[in-house]
């Protein structure tokens, strides 16, 4: 056992259920092998004056018909029954490891004719083939332990070829192979000792089921045989006199109990330490603790001028998300404000962590339990997103907001036919039927451009290519009449050629039904093409608010300059590194408290760092958040390093 | 917004639409997912079927020394052996036995009790009632605790919330599903039998006898998927797809129950199938705790009685009921994750 092996032992015995299943194997273990001597004599005294005789002092689990001690004869039992499933174990390890290892051995075609017997054997569950085997070796503990030996063999053959197979497909087995080593010879030198840790977990768990189904056989009366007698024959003879005296039928029960309890839970622990066990429990996530949901803001101030236009689709006003961490909560949108109009389509740009996507899903009202999103003003449509809940609310949200999400891959249930996702908004929302909702899934799926869209609506998400599922995922948002669609990232997961499908695609659905798009994108190429404004975000906040056409001559904030700067064109010299944005975004848990660009920004001075710029608009006519918005261009070779410039 | 969505325009037009002829719908079905699952899955059952068949057929050969003999007992006079296996057919080639045996089968002749010389067809017809009510029962009682608890837990404990909930829950269930049915089922006897005398600790008389033995069965096998149950649920309430779900704005019920549990059904279904296979066998011990009139009270005295027609019989039909189960599992699992058909070799 090498070192590492060794301390992820001691990791299992650290866990609190570890520990107490190893201090129970290791009793049950010492009392196999020094236990009878002491009591030997006791447990097999006959006491005839005491027939049949309920707990007491001198007999703590009370006596059997021939006035034997039962508790001693519990403890007696414990080397039989443990020796017994411990020879069950090793049997079922052998000839598994025999019949798991005769692939690698035997070659392909002998080789698929155990597999395929080992498949077969396994479907039965092991207590019949105990029973079979049990019939064949004739009854009795020899037969027994063959018995349940072999019903545990097919397990571990099969463990023993999938723990192979992952193996033998390893680079290091391949090269001795190539160098002529024999396969018998690879099987002892490489592959054994790369799959024993799980073989011998799995063992720990294999004894503890073969403990169980040992006691389950000798209760049957097919195990062991008077006069020998381990705990399960304890309990056979036990529960045909449980009204005289309960405990002798309760006290081997316990011992069975315990003794199998303890070896699984070991086997268990071990699994789960060495990492091997899903089901035990999931990683520890993020968030940690709940938090109180959305639309339990206190009630914002009412600002001067807050009267939308009729036409605005979409009206947010300083609003926050935050996550509840250790460390007091981290905000990773820290007050932003920004409004869309019917038909207008909007971007959102940013690094990544910038807090574009989570301002998305704050607008949609997607933002898990654990955030808190808070806002002065969060209206789509004219209905305040900030209450709670309601039936109202979810059908304007359902039937009035589309999202389209990055993944169409993994954002589809992959159990449904894609017509019933699409019909179902429809179901909810504008009780349509079931047949109606259907076909005007299919209209949905025509309408964006899906060939065939009856038979396609039949199909499931895998059968769809990545391009198509992001098409029904907008003929999703379709199925009500969307004044808003969030993109959030709709063309990253999707090569170049479908990616122009897609744009196109919501571009056409803009101008032909007045749809306005919120566009999560890192990609100011893209943002270009289809948006008219754009939204500069920069750790939570918006830096810059500006009509596309003059991202590339007009920004006046020098993020903005250097995001469009370090995009590359067909001009852009060939010879020259692409300019990159120095140093690093801000890691929303340690805000600065001036402005959050200050230690990347060439123009910083020290009332940056001082005082954060608020968003305002600036005499050229769109908003921006700098002291030193100017409107000249600077180029992206200029952009230094913070430390060199150090101006004012 | 409450009005039903405008007629929306076509956007885009159908560019390949190409007919659809006799023969080329033919090859779909032959090449249809569906087809090739059904083939396969057909061919592994025949070839499971044929290995069960053999096997019980060569169970009586397999038993050291003559059947009959050590049936009858030492003290049986000669005569009497030499006639049962002439009656047995024991004494035919072994090939002719296994083709008799076979065709029996199809006529549903079992063969015939060494002991009592009944068909064993009929003592199975029998006892299988009972412990067909007992299995459904339990397998229903399990799925019945176990689903709405572990979606439950599962959205108490989705990403981030109810560590405590999580954590009691985890180890409760590893403990309830490791305790054995038959102990589970004496410990019962004593506590709601024998002490409180409750319940009925024997036999299926009245319908209150059902209830210690489905519990016995179905507590254990509940606790385990349960616990599978709200680490799948948990697991797909993240998913993506539940967030697009969510995004639609339905209604909580739809949203676990009709897009999370059947995407965490998968796994737990596979298990079900193992539980209510592994709950056929168990129904064994569980059967001999509460002397429940069923096949598993009649496999043990046949076994222990060297009865090896019977025992034959009823490891044949424990069998087939192993399989038939696998098999639903198998197509259940396909209509519920269609990828699963595919994702096959």
């Amino acid at each position: 056992m090498n070192r590492r092996t060794a301390h992820r032992w001691l990791r299992v015995l650290r866990t609190p259920m570890g520990r107490a299943a190893a201090a129970l194997v290791f009793v049950v273990l010492v009392l196999a092998v020094i236990g009878p001597a002491p009591w030997n004599a006791r447990a097999d005294a006959v006491d005839t004056a005491n027939i049949l005789a309920g707990p007491s002092g001198r007999h703590w689990a009370g006596t059997d018909n021939l006035g034997r001690d039962i508790a001693f004869r519990v403890l007696e039992a414990t080397r039989l029954s443990v020796g017994l499933a411990l020879a069950a174990t090793a049997i079922g390890v052998l000839v598994g490891l025999l019949l798991g290892t005769a692939p690698w051995l035997l070659g392909r075609r002998l080789g698929r004719l155990v597999t395929g017997a080992v498949q077969i054997a396994i479907a039965f569950p092991g207590l019949l083939l105990a029973l079979f085997f049990a019939v064949v070796f004739g009854v009795g503990a020899t037969g027994a332990v063959l018995a349940i030996g072999l019903a545990g063999a097919p397990t571990f053959a099969r463990l023993v070829q999938t723990l192979l197979a992952g193996v033998a497909a390893r680079d290091f087995v391949a090269a001795a192979r190539i160098a002529g080593v024999g396969r018998f010879r690879i099987l002892i030198r490489h592959l054994l000792p790369n799959i024993a840790e799980p073989l011998v977990v799995n063992a720990t768990m294999g004894a503890g089921g073969a403990l169980l189904a040992f006691a389950g056989l000798s209760f049957l009366g097919l195990g062991v045989q008077a006069p020998a007698y381990d705990w399960g024959r304890l309990l056979y003879d036990g529960i045909g006199v449980l009204y005289l005296n309960p405990a002798a039928a309760i006290a081997p029960a316990l011992a069975v109990l315990v003794a199998g309890l303890a070896l699984n839970l070991l086997g268990e622990s071990v699994a789960k330490g060495f990492g091997m066990d899903a089901l035990v429990g999931l990683p520890a996530s993020a968030h940690p603790s709940p938090a109180a949901p959305m639309g339990t803001a206190p009630p914002a101030p009412e600002s001067t001028d807050d009267s939308p236009a009729s036409d605005v689709v979409l009206d947010v006003r300083d609003l926050t998300v935050s996550f509840p961490a250790a460390g007091g909560p981290i905000r990773p949108v820290r007050g932003v404000t920004f409004s869309i109009r019917r038909g207008e389509a909007v971007a959102v740009v940013g690094e990544s962590g910038s807090g574009k996507s989570l301002t998305a899903l704050a607008v949609s009202r997607l933002i898990d339990a654990a955030g808190r999103v808070e806002a002065d003003r969060l209206h789509l449509l004219g209905a305040d997103l900030r209450e709670p809940d309601s039936a109202g609310q979810r059908r304007l949200l359902g039937s009035s907001l589309a999202m389209v999400f990055q993944d169409p891959a993994s954002s589809f249930n992959p159990t449904q036919r894609i017509g019933r996702q699409l019909a179902e908004t429809s179901r909810h929302h504008h009780g349509l039927g079931r047949r109606a909702a259907f076909s005007r899934a299919v209209d949905r799926l025509r309408a964006v451009r899906i060939t065939d869209p009856a038979r396609r609506a039949r199909q499931y998400p895998h059968e769809f290519s990545g391009g198509m599922r992001q098409r029904a995922m907008i003929g999703m948002g379709l199925m009500g009449s969307p004044a808003l669609i969030v993109a959030d990232e709709p063309t990253t997961a999707l090569d170049v050629t479908v990616q122009r499908q897609v744009l196109d695609l919501l571009t056409a659905i803009r101008r032909s039904d007045d749809v306005a798009l919120l566009l999560i994108s890192h990609d100011v190429a893209v943002v270009s093409e289809v948006c008219d404004r754009v939204l500069v975000m920069y750790a939570g906040r918006i830096v810059e608010d500006l009509p596309t056409d003059r991202l590339t001559t007009g920004a006046l904030h020098p993020y903005t300059r250097a995001l469009t700067a370090a995009v590359p064109r067909m001009d852009s010299p060939l010879d020259r590194p692409l300019p990159v944005i120095p140093g690093r975004p801000v890691d929303p848990a340690d805000v600065p408290p001036g402005c959050a660009y200050a230690a990347r920004c060439p123009l910083a001075s020290q009332r940056c760092r001082d005082e954060d710029p608020p968003l305002a608009q600036h005499p050229s006519g769109h908003r921006v958040a700098c002291w030193h918005a100017r409107p000249e261009p600077v180029h992206a070779e200029t952009v230094r390093p913070a430390s060199v410039v150090e101006t004012s | 917004m409450t009005a039903a969505p405008a007629p929306a325009p076509e956007i885009g037009a159908d560019a390949e639409h190409a007919p659809v002829t006799g023969a080329s719908r033919l090859r779909r079905i032959a090449g249809h997912p569906w087809s090739r699952f059904a083939l396969r899955r057909a061919g592994r059952l025949l070839v499971s079927l044929w290995v069960l068949v053999t096997a019980s057929f060569l169970m009586i050969h397999l038993v050291p020394g003559d059947p009959v003999r050590a049936a009858l007992g030492p003290t049986a006079p000669a005569a009497l052996v030499a006639e049962r296996r002439a009656a047995l057919g024991l004494d035919d080639p072994l090939l002719t036995q296994y083709l008799t045996y076979v065709k029996g089968l199809f006529g549903g002749d079992l063969g015939t009790s060494i002991l009592t010389r009944l068909p064993v067809s009929d003592v199975v017809g029998q006892r299988l009632p009972a412990t067909l009510a007992l299995a459904a029962l339990a397998f229903l009682a399990a799925v019945v605790i176990a689903v709405p608890v572990g979606v439950v837990i599962g959205v108490l404990t989705r990403r981030g919330h109810g560590r405590r909930t999580e954590a009691a829950f985890t180890s409760g269930t590893i403990v309830l599903g490791t305790i054995p049915d038959f102990l589970l089922g004496v410990g019962l006897v004593y506590l709601l039998g024998v002490t409180l005398q409750w319940l009925p600790v024997a036999g299926n008389a009245t319908p209150a006898g059902y209830v210690l033995p489905v519990l016995s069965l179905a507590v254990g096998p509940a606790a385990i998927l349960a616990r599978i149950l709200r680490v799948e649920m948990v697991a797909v309430l993240d998913a993506d797809y539940l967030r697009t779900a969510r995004a639609k704005r339905l209604p909580a019920r739809s949203l676990y129950l009709g897009h999370a549990l059947p995407n965490a059904a998968t796994a737990s279904l596979t298990l079900s199938g193992l539980i209510l296979g592994a709950m056929v066998a168990g129904t064994v011990l569980v059967e001999n705790v509460f002397a429940w009139p069923g096949l598993g009270t009649t496999i043990v005295r046949s076994i222990l009685s060297k009865d090896y027609p019977l025992v034959q019989a009823i490891v044949l039909v424990y069998g087939l009921g192993v399989l038939l189960i696998n098999t639903a599992v198998d197509v259940a699992l396909a209509l519920l994750d269609p990828r699963s058909t595919i994702r096959e070799d």
